[in-house]
């Protein structure tokens, strides 16, 4: 099948960039995304041209590392899906793909695709831990975790830190990162001691990183290819405000442990 | 109070806290609005009521002032915020989950500022005149006001503006304050699309009943 992308070129962070055409003629509906800008580089580095920079790593759909807006949309068209695992059978013949980075003033462009993510590592490092004793490990019943409270930190746990969400969102907000870290981590009975205080940490890192608000436009919950629930938003904003009007609560759970 | 305003978490709560403030009055509003169809007594008792419970009426009209401007404070900082998160665009953006409702709050809001503006200087000061106004004769300020088709057309308007506006209103207040329960489509929104429905139909009933002579 034939493909015409037309993709963002930027030589570093801060120079002006501009959309580049590309022709893939014979790419085939089976290849992944990934593999059709693989195919356009090879042509692009023998006519001795910069390849087109971008972010990837596993190519399974776990780490993160992948992610574009493909004519539009965070990941491209396919539900639930990853950049890597998006496949060229769910495009046209003769299709037009335009293809840009994640946009967001946290998000500088780095070259090309590639942007810097390092203000979703801030987050983390403001409180998106548990403390938990080095040595062997625990035993396995030693905690016990009630089945529903499981499930849900799982399900928010999936998140690959990709920063779809931020993209996708017409706020710019990272709100459902951040929810995610929240809820995977304030469902466990590990994640009670730094409850509150995680929450109020978090929430004051995403705010000076510069990222938008939440105004429940639902965009992020679609974009995200592990189809995190804005339902952890709502988690994330009951728990800082639980924070911020009981201090009493926080430093009792904090001294609890 | 203000640590929780610096917060942009917190300019939301307060945008949600005063939106539900300004829902539980729009109800009552309706409510009132709805007795001009048991004719000219009725509605002008009413008015008369609230106008003997000064103290109440005063507070009511207090808190719902306090509520306008912490709002539209919130509301023009966050979005100052959102310009500066996103200072270049996409080319090419196509909306996955984002309602109408959701995309217009802020055009929405600001035309329904205006609105209110407009609509307390007719028929609450009697400052703009389609109509013959009175002092305390609200029905026949009302119906004087609907007779005029323009005048009539502005609040039609107005009242599909801030039924949208109630349909992402009415809905993510609650998600804001973090009180509702998961679900498995959090978008969905039956009941607030109801309640925005309702309160649209009943206030969009009087001009529409006003100018077709169904109430004169
Ligand atoms: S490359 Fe790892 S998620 Fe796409």
């Amino acid at each position: 099948m034939k493909l015409v992308l037309r993709v963002w070129r930027q030589k570093e962070r801060g120079a002006p960039g501009a959309f580049s055409r590309y022709e893939a003629p014979d790419a085939s509906p089976d290849m992944s995304f990934l593999e059709l800008l693989d195919v356009i580089n090879e042509h692009l580095i023998v006519s001795g041209e910069q390849p087109i920079a971008f972010d990837h790593d596993c190519r399974e759909g776990i780490c993160g590392s992948c992610g574009m807006m493909i004519d539009g949309v965070a990941h491209g068209p396919m539900k639930a899906t990853a950049t890597c695992q998006l496949h060229l059978r769910h495009f046209r013949d003769g299709d037009e793909i335009q293809v840009e980075p994640w946009r967001a003033a946290a998000f500088p462009v780095i070259k090309d695709l590639v942007v810097d993510r390092g203000a979703l590592d801030h987050i983390i490092a403001a409180g998106g831990f548990v403390t938990a004793q080095t040595g062997s490990a625990p035993d396995g019943n030693a905690i016990l975790v009630p089945k529903r409270a499981a499930e849900e930190a799982m399900d928010a746990a999936a998140c690959i830190g990709c920063g779809a969400c931020i993209a996708a969102c017409p706020n710019g907000s990272a709100s459902l990162f951040t929810a995610a870290k929240i809820s995977h981590l304030g469902l466990l009975p590990q994640g009670q001691p730094e409850r509150a205080r995680r929450v109020v940490a978090m929430v004051a890192q995403m705010d000076r990183e510069g990222f938008g608000n939440c105004s429940w436009h639902g965009e992020c919950e679609a974009a995200c290819p592990k189809s995190i629930s804005i339902d952890t938003i709502v988690r994330m904003n009951r728990d800082w405000l639980a924070a911020c009007i009981m201090p009493k609560e926080k430093s009792r759970s904090e001294e609890g442990g | 109070m203000l640590f929780l305003w610096r917060a942009v978490v917190g300019k939301k709560i307060a945008m949600a806290v005063t939106g539900a403030i300004m829902i539980a009055f729009l109800i009552g509003h309706v409510a009132g609005n709805l007795l001009v169809f048991r004719g000219a007594v009725a509605l002008d008792a009413w008015s008369a009521f609230l106008k003997h419970n000064a103290g109440v009426l005063w507070a009511v009209r207090a808190v719902l002032f306090v509520s306008v401007v912490l709002h539209v404070v919130a509301a023009v900082q966050v979005t100052l915020l959102d310009r500066k998160a996103r200072p270049q665009a996409y080319a090419r953006i196509q909306p996955q989950a984002a309602t109408v409702a959701s995309r217009t709050m802020r055009i929405g809001g600001l035309l329904i500022a205006c609105f209110i503006v407009v609509h307390l200087m007719h028929l609450t000061t009697g400052t703009i005149r389609p109509a013959p106004f009175q002092e305390a004769r609200v029905y026949d300020n009302v119906v004087g006001g609907f007779h005029i088709w323009w005048v009539a057309l502005i609040y039609v308007v107005a009242m599909i503006v801030i039924g949208l506006h109630l349909v992402h209103g009415a809905w993510s207040w609650l998600r804001t304050l973090g009180l509702s329960r998961p679900k498995a489509e959090p978008l969905q929104r039956p009941i607030a699309a109801a309640l925005a429905i309702v309160i649209w139909a009943g206030f969009t009933a009087i001009p529409l009943a006003i100018l077709f002579g169904l109430v004169r």
